[in-house]
């Protein structure tokens, strides 16, 4: 077992724990514990843009985007964080283009920005170009050039080692330990401050768009420390991902002028949303196309829907709508445009599902995609424990791990890269900060006893339960009964099931009884970790009696904000969930009916 | 249908010698090589050790060779293989750590010798650096670089001598040599100037082919090689 010790310790090494790590390692000693090579984080697959109110192609401010954000999140974002993260967010892309991100430019050498669902110009509702893109590959590019900045910093890495436990002692942040993957080995790492950039968890259901490495081991980790989860029932399934692979087909289709087509050739968005239309946001998207498959008008009857981005169809409804470019002329588009603004979407649909998507049309579902809830933060990134948020000392979190909140209900396009850089520098900055205060803390005795318990028991199970077969299980329920439309008996049934599912997994069999490189023993620890969340999602979600923004309940239809304007704290005790409420901050966007 | 998986197996904790081991496993066409990976690894051997993660051919973990050139396997599907024994091996040239899984750290202290990241030292400006389209062009296609290390592994020069900074470091250099707003060309074009940089090149052009991302490898190594020649940038 070797020991380490770095001030701050950041565990994740996507767009939030680089830019943590980078700000932190200005001023305090710094080490990234990550499972994956930081290149190979899920930030990397993010395509369409990141949100910033820079007004390059038309007037914008960061009002409408702050309004536009709280709407979006269906009111239960916390107003304060919002405002936060909407001023921020104009220098945070500067920032970014300064470390050298390769945004697409505008003809003046501006970047370039395009409209996505839900921005809007407050003043007309029409969508504002807000999202500022590097063509279909902004979450590459922010990465890339995070990582490169980090190589030029020399930040210390520590590659492919998964956080099995948080040490936490009276009440203080103490450190980690980690499993180095490539020799089997326990490491400890004695730390001041603990930054968890670890992402989100849409691995738990079975159609995602998210990476293998999406287990939710953050939430986990905290959870199984007393930490509560935060509106876990709000998980956002985007519209758009190809039909039975989930992979997502980005909303910038939508910017450019795509259209979503039901199997009777209609533009059904119209019916839905008849401002934005194919612009509104996510959740009223896959709702609506829910509602038209369960009416009959699939695809030749088959669960999925046409997204067409051929310059046909294009034209022809930016004709219908007047859309203009910003010189006032009629918005057209030709094949090589829609090739140069989309190149990864053409390149998937053509290896996966053989379609050029220049000239046919896409078929596409709604496929999990972002969780809104996590473990709960302040705007700083400091973790909050309780109904009173109050802090816990030297722990924070950052990115879709963690719950500011600001997404609310739902989270609106182009705001999780937004998210990552914003609160991944302040939480970098405040975790260096109050380093520079404190001493370390004393580690327990056998700090690593908790975690090597855990394994071993995994290492040496006897039963005979096949985990893929558990994961599937848990995937299936999960999908059929806390996706995008949600019931009592079902959410009920799929209580149940996981708790039925967690029980087989005591029984669980690891092949792998070797030390280097044993996937299939973090697997395990993954799976254990996805049944902890399934559990929590379906819980809060049985709990929460209204339809709010992501959350959509045949049963309760109507949001209900004189019961339920609140956040959901949900606990791990005892074997089972226990939930408590916490209010939602409201500065000046009072709630009211929204509709786009 | 039914294919035949041939993979290389070797794990230093317990075996003597590299081998082989077959599965016969039912596939549908559109199934992708990683998909039969992980239904290997779930229903018949859970110590097969290999790396993955997005699973659609941008997070750059699973370069391994297929029937013996290097691809993800994220991004191959059974109906592109020719026949229905399908060998998997890991990516040549890197130290095997088990299975398929290679050493990474040789490839990524290339990468890192070419200060592969943005250099501009004048004090930035209150926006954005401005930047023309065409500006913004003349070095896109070596942005997509997903780090993957499916070009480097495929070049017989880098298997003969791993100190060569191989074709994937040579790319992310060229997406800073030819970034108009980038301030440490020469230096880059003095570390590729080296008896290990881009005249160890012989264009062969397996790098171009093993691409999962399409960047024109070959072609930005020889850009490299003429702005060293002419000792300056086009």
């Amino acid at each position: 077992m070797q020991k380490h010790q770095y001030e701050v310790v950041v565990v994740g090494a996507g767009g939030a724990g680089l830019t943590a790590a980078l700000y932190a390692s200005k001023t305090a000693s710094t080490a990234v514990i990550s499972k994956l090579y930081p290149t190979r984080s899920h930030t990397g697959a993010a395509q369409g843009g990141i949100g910033a109110a820079l007004g390059n192609t038309e007037e914008d401010h960061p009002e409408w985007h702050a309004f536009d954000t709280v709407k979006g999140s269906d009111y239960l974002g916390d107003q304060e964080a919002i405002e936060f993260m909407a001023s921020e967010a104009v220098d945070a892309v500067y920032e970014l283009e300064h470390m050298g991100l390769p945004f697409s430019r505008n003809p003046d050498g501006t970047i370039a920005q395009r409209p996505f669902g839900g921005h809007t110009n407050n003043e007309t509702g029409k969508p504002v170009h807000r999202a500022c893109y590097a063509a279909d590959r902004t979450g590459h590019m922010i990465l890339q050039t995070l990582f490169q900045q980090s190589i030029k910093n020399q930040v210390k890495f520590f590659d492919e080692f998964y956080a099995l436990d948080l040490l936490i002692v009276d009440g203080v942040t103490a450190g980690v330990v980690a499993f180095e993957l490539a020799t089997g080995e326990l490491h400890i790492f004695h730390a001041k401050t603990v930054i968890i950039a670890t992402g989100g968890h849409g691995r738990v259901w079975e159609t995602t768009s998210n990476a293998y490495a999406y287990t939710g081991d953050g939430v986990a980790l905290t959870m199984r420390k007393g930490i509560p989860a935060e509106d876990m029932e709000f998980f956002q399934f985007h519209p758009t991902g190809i039909y039975r692979m989930g992979i997502l087909i980005t909303e910038g289709v939508r910017g450019e002028g795509g259209v979503l087509l039901n199997g009777e050739g209609e533009r059904f968005m119209e019916k839905y949303a008849p401002t934005v239309k194919d612009l509104a946001s996510r959740d009223v998207i896959s709702r609506a196309m829910y509602l038209e498959i369960k009416a009959g008008r699939g695809i030749r009857g088959k669960p999925y829907m046409y997204m067409d981005v051929t310059p046909e169809v294009v034209n022809h409804y930016a004709e219908i709508d007047g859309r203009k470019n910003p010189d006032g002329s009629p918005y057209r588009v030709t094949a090589s445009e829609i090739l140069t603004k989309l190149p990864d979407i053409i390149d998937f649909c053509e290896t996966y599902i053989g379609i050029n998507p220049v000239t046919h049309p896409m078929p596409v579902q709604p496929t999990a995609h972002y969780a809104m809830g996590g473990i709960p933060t302040n705007k700083y990134g400091e973790v909050v424990i309780d109904e009173k948020n109050t802090v816990l000392p030297g722990l924070y979190a950052a990115g879709e791990v963690a719950c500011v909140s600001i997404h609310g209900a739902n989270r609106l396009g182009t705001n999780a890269l937004l998210d990552l850089v914003v609160f991944g520098k302040y939480s970098g900055l405040k975790a260096a900060e109050y380093s520079r205060s404190q001493p370390y803390k004393e580690l327990p005795k056998d700090p690593e006893a908790n975690a090597m318990e855990q394994l071993n028991s995994l290492r040496e199970g006897k039963g005979g339960e096949n985990m893929i077969q558990l994961a599937s299980e848990m995937k299936s329920v999960m999908m059929d009964h806390v996706g995008v439309f949600r019931v009592e008996e079902g959410i009920q049934q799929a209580v149940d099931k996981i708790r039925e599912i967690k029980g087989r997994f005591k029984e669980i069999k690891v092949d792998d009884r070797g030390l280097k490189y044993n996937m299939n023993l973090i697997e395990a620890w993954e799976l254990s970790n996805m049944l902890d969340i399934a559990e929590v999602t379906a819980v809060s979600a049985q709990a929460r009696k209204e339809s709010r923004g992501a959350h959509s309940r045949d049963d309760y239809p109507e949001r209900d904000d004189k019961s339920w304007l609140k956040h959901t704290l949900a606990w791990l005790e005892n074997g089972g969930v226990r939930l408590g409420y916490k209010p939602v901050q409201i500065t000046k966007y009072k709630p009211k009916e929204r509709s786009y | 249908m039914q294919v035949t998986l041939k993979i290389f197996r070797f794990n230093p904790e317990e075996d003597q010698k590299k081998h082989y081991d077959t599965f016969v496993v039912e596939a549908e066409p559109s199934d992708r090589i990683l998909d039969l990976l992980e239904y290997v690894k779930g229903t018949e051997d859970g110590t097969l050790g290999f790396r993955r993660s997005c699973a659609h051919g941008v997070c750059g973990s699973d370069a391994i060779r297929i029937n013996g050139v290097n691809r993800l396997a994220c991004k191959v599907l059974v109906q592109d293989m020719k026949s229905s024994t399908i060998v998997l091996e890991p990516i040549l040239g890197l130290p095997i750590e088990k299975d398929l899984i290679v050493d990474m750290e040789p490839f990524f202290d290339n990468y890192r010798s070419v200060l592969p990241y943005f250099v501009n030292e004048d004090p930035p400006p209150q926006k954005e650096r401005l930047q023309s389209p065409e500006e913004r062009e003349r070095f896109d296609d070596t942005t997509k670089c997903i780090l993957c290390a499916a070009c480097t592994t495929s070049c017989p020069s880098f298997w003969v001598n791993e100190e060569y900074v191989g074709p994937a470091a040579i790319v992310n250099a060229h997406r800073f040599i030819f970034d108009s707003r980038d301030q440490a060309g020469g230096e880059r074009l003095q570390i590729l100037n080296d008896q290990f940089g881009v005249y160890r090149c012989h264009t062969i052009f397996n790098c171009t082919d093993a691409c999962p991302r399409d960047i024109q490898v070959t072609q930005a190594i020889g850009e490299v090689k003429k702005a060293i020649v002419k000792g300056k940038l086009d």
